[in-house]
């Protein structure tokens, strides 16, 4: 079943396009890649679906438009990890995780498993030991762990990661993508995410889409997207020779 | 985990004792001034006051309950009011720079007051009236036009703009306002006094005024606590998690442009008390809205109840603006604290 269907989507900032004319269906247990280069529109196409940035064409969840869903309902259906995170103030990493819960706690009859979701959420990215300190001492990868929890905190539908391994270390990167692997099995669950790194992306990836000057080059099954004659359009090189070279440093 | 989860607000004791101190400080500016009057005595004319009996010695009751009861009154009341709208907009603009004067609501209330004051436009019998209507008028005529003019530049309605906004209209206000003192020099003291602030003269209608305003704005501010730490986390990641950026936005500056519209009309514009306060409380009580919104609100009364004993006392017979010792006492205060808990609190 499809979860999520964009169709003929465009952003414009003023009267500069960003990319325009994308169309993908979501279905149940997949794993889009959005991947291309640097300023391709990949993160726009993220806050897009978020409803961060105005768009046109239309993006419906479950059949019905995305727009008409309340901020609550959209938070508990779509979550979202965003590139950048800055926090002003000293809130404790456990303040931060407990937002995730936000969209619950307005429920009628409160939020019983809240405190049950955050500490499963620290303790699967490995943020329990650091749960009361302030996340202004934290470093970077510690950040992006704990608005990772937040996400896993709250407990979506459908996952939408903005380069969700930017700034860890390797051990976390796997772990991460382990974990939003295993998690996107149960049923009615999909994930988006813009990554980077295209050997990440091609080993957990069901699908992808390449964007490149505006449009999507090439979309749909891994193996399609990834035929060099689109990835070597889009990068500008000879990207499998490129990460031939980078794997055989280690032999 | 139940305990983890009360910590997030106070406990009725820690209230309590911030209640008390917040009193403290009120009992002390009702006894000291240019009389001086003992605790006890103070005490033995409130209680014959509310039980109705005749005062031993009416002169000291009339100081005690004309001029200083409410005068100390408005004052603390403005100073919670001040600082809860502070801490709000500092949470709620992600902006420790923030407080109410950020959006230009109180320039654009102290420019209706200067108006009133230039034109000698009252109501007739009642003195004052005049510059209280068209300040509160021109608070919230200026919330208005800078939120439609925000809207007007971006959609989205970004805090951002809404900075600028409030920052490019206070700047044309006071042009507006230097103007107004030009045409108008012999009403020049008069409205430096109001633009520096003083809370002389207040009576306890204007102290009911500001109670009940900041009874339903600080209630309606308090109950959006978990909101604020969204914002004051960012606002991108607010609307991520559920949080209705617009509405609760516009609700937010909202009740804090009433509020601050109220206390501008009624003790002029009081720098700084509404943005070194939630700096000063957030030191002690964490960034969590839950705690901070409603200690700044003992925190304000309790600094300018003592700020405006300052003031009338200092340079006695002259009184200072209080604006003048809240700006000097804070900065000094600020930095002070700011140096010896932000080290390892921060």
């Amino acid at each position: 079943m499809s979860i999520l269907c964009v169709d003929r989507l465009g952003v414009s900032f003023g009267q500069t396009p960003i990319f325009q004319d994308v169309s993908f269906e979501l279905n149940e247990g997949d794993w889009l890649m959005m991947i291309g280069p640097n300023g391709s529109g990949k993160s726009t196409l993220v806050r897009a679906i978020s409803g961060a940035v105005p768009y046109s064409g239309s993006i419906s969840y479950l059949d019905g438009d995305i727009r008409r869903l309340r901020p609550g309902e959209l938070a508990r259906n779509i979550g979202i990890l965003a590139q950048n995170h800055y926090v002003g103030y000293a809130f404790t990493v456990r303040e931060v995780v407990r937002l995730g819960r936000y969209a619950y706690t307005r429920e009628r009859g409160g939020d019983p498993e809240g405190e049950a979701r955050i500490r499963r959420a620290l303790e699967l990215t490995g943020m329990d030991g650091l749960a009361d300190k302030s996340v202004l001492h934290l470093s970077g990868g510690e950040l992006q762990r704990v608005f990772l929890a937040q996400l896993f905190a709250q407990d979506p539908r459908v996952l939408i990661l903005d380069e969700p391994t930017n700034h860890l270390d390797l051990i976390y990167q796997k772990q991460v993508f382990e974990l939003v692997s295993e998690w996107r099995r149960e049923p009615g669950r999909a994930v988006i995410s813009v990554v980077h790194d295209l050997s990440l992306a091609r080993a957990y990836g069901t699908q992808a889409l390449l964007l490149y000057e505006k449009r999507a080059l090439a979309q749909g099954s891994m193996d399609r997207v990834f035929d060099p004659k689109f990835l070597n359009t889009a990068y500008g090189m000879d990207v499998a020779a490129w990460m031939q070279t980078m794997l055989s440093q280690w032999v | 985990m139940e305990e983890k989860r009360q910590r997030e607000s106070y406990g009725l004791w820690t209230w309590i004792g911030l209640a008390v101190l917040t009193l403290a400080a009120m009992l002390i500016a009702v006894c000291v001034g240019s009389v001086s009057i003992p605790v006890g005595e103070c005490l033995r004319v409130f209680r014959d006051a509310l039980t109705g009996t005749e005062a031993s010695d009416p002169g000291t009751a009339s100081i005690l309950l004309a001029v200083r009861l409410p005068r100390v009154l408005c004052v603390a009341l403005s100073g919670a009011a001040l600082s809860v709208c502070g801490a709000a907009m500092q949470g709620l603009l992600k902006n420790p720079l923030a407080d109410g004067s950020t959006l230009g609501i109180s320039s654009g209330a102290s420019l209706g007051a200067a108006l009133a004051i230039a034109f000698g436009f009252q109501l007739p019998q009642l003195p004052f009236s005049g510059s209280m209507i068209l300040a509160a008028l021109f608070a919230f005529g200026s919330l208005i036009l800078i939120l439609s003019l925000s809207y007007m530049l971006d959609s989205s309605f970004s805090t951002n703009t809404i900075i600028l906004m409030g920052i490019v209209y206070s700047m044309f206000v006071s042009s507006i306002l230097s103007l107004v003192v030009t045409f108008a020099p012999d009403k020049l003291k008069q409205i430096t006094f109001w633009t520096m602030g003083s809370l002389e003269g207040s009576s306890y209608q204007n102290a009911l005024v500001l109670f009940v305003m900041l009874a339903v704005c600080g209630t309606v501010l308090i109950r959006l606590a978990e909101e604020l730490n969204a914002f004051a986390i960012g606002e991108e990641n607010a609307m991520n998690v559920g949080v209705n950026v617009k509405r609760v936005r516009l609700v937010i500056l909202v009740t804090v442009s009433l509020l601050i519209g109220t206390c501008v009309s009624i003790g002029g514009t009081i720098g700084f008390v509404g943005l070194v306060t939630p700096h000063i409380i957030r030191l002690l009580t964490g960034p969590n809205h839950r705690r901070l919104l409603p200690a700044s609100m003992f925190g304000g009364a309790a600094f300018l109840t003592l700020a405006d004993l300052a003031a009338r006392t200092i340079a006695r017979p002259l009184e200072l603006p209080i604006g003048v010792v809240t700006s000097f006492v804070g900065a000094i205060l600020f930095v002070l604290i700011y140096y010896k808990v932000g080290r390892t609190a921060r």
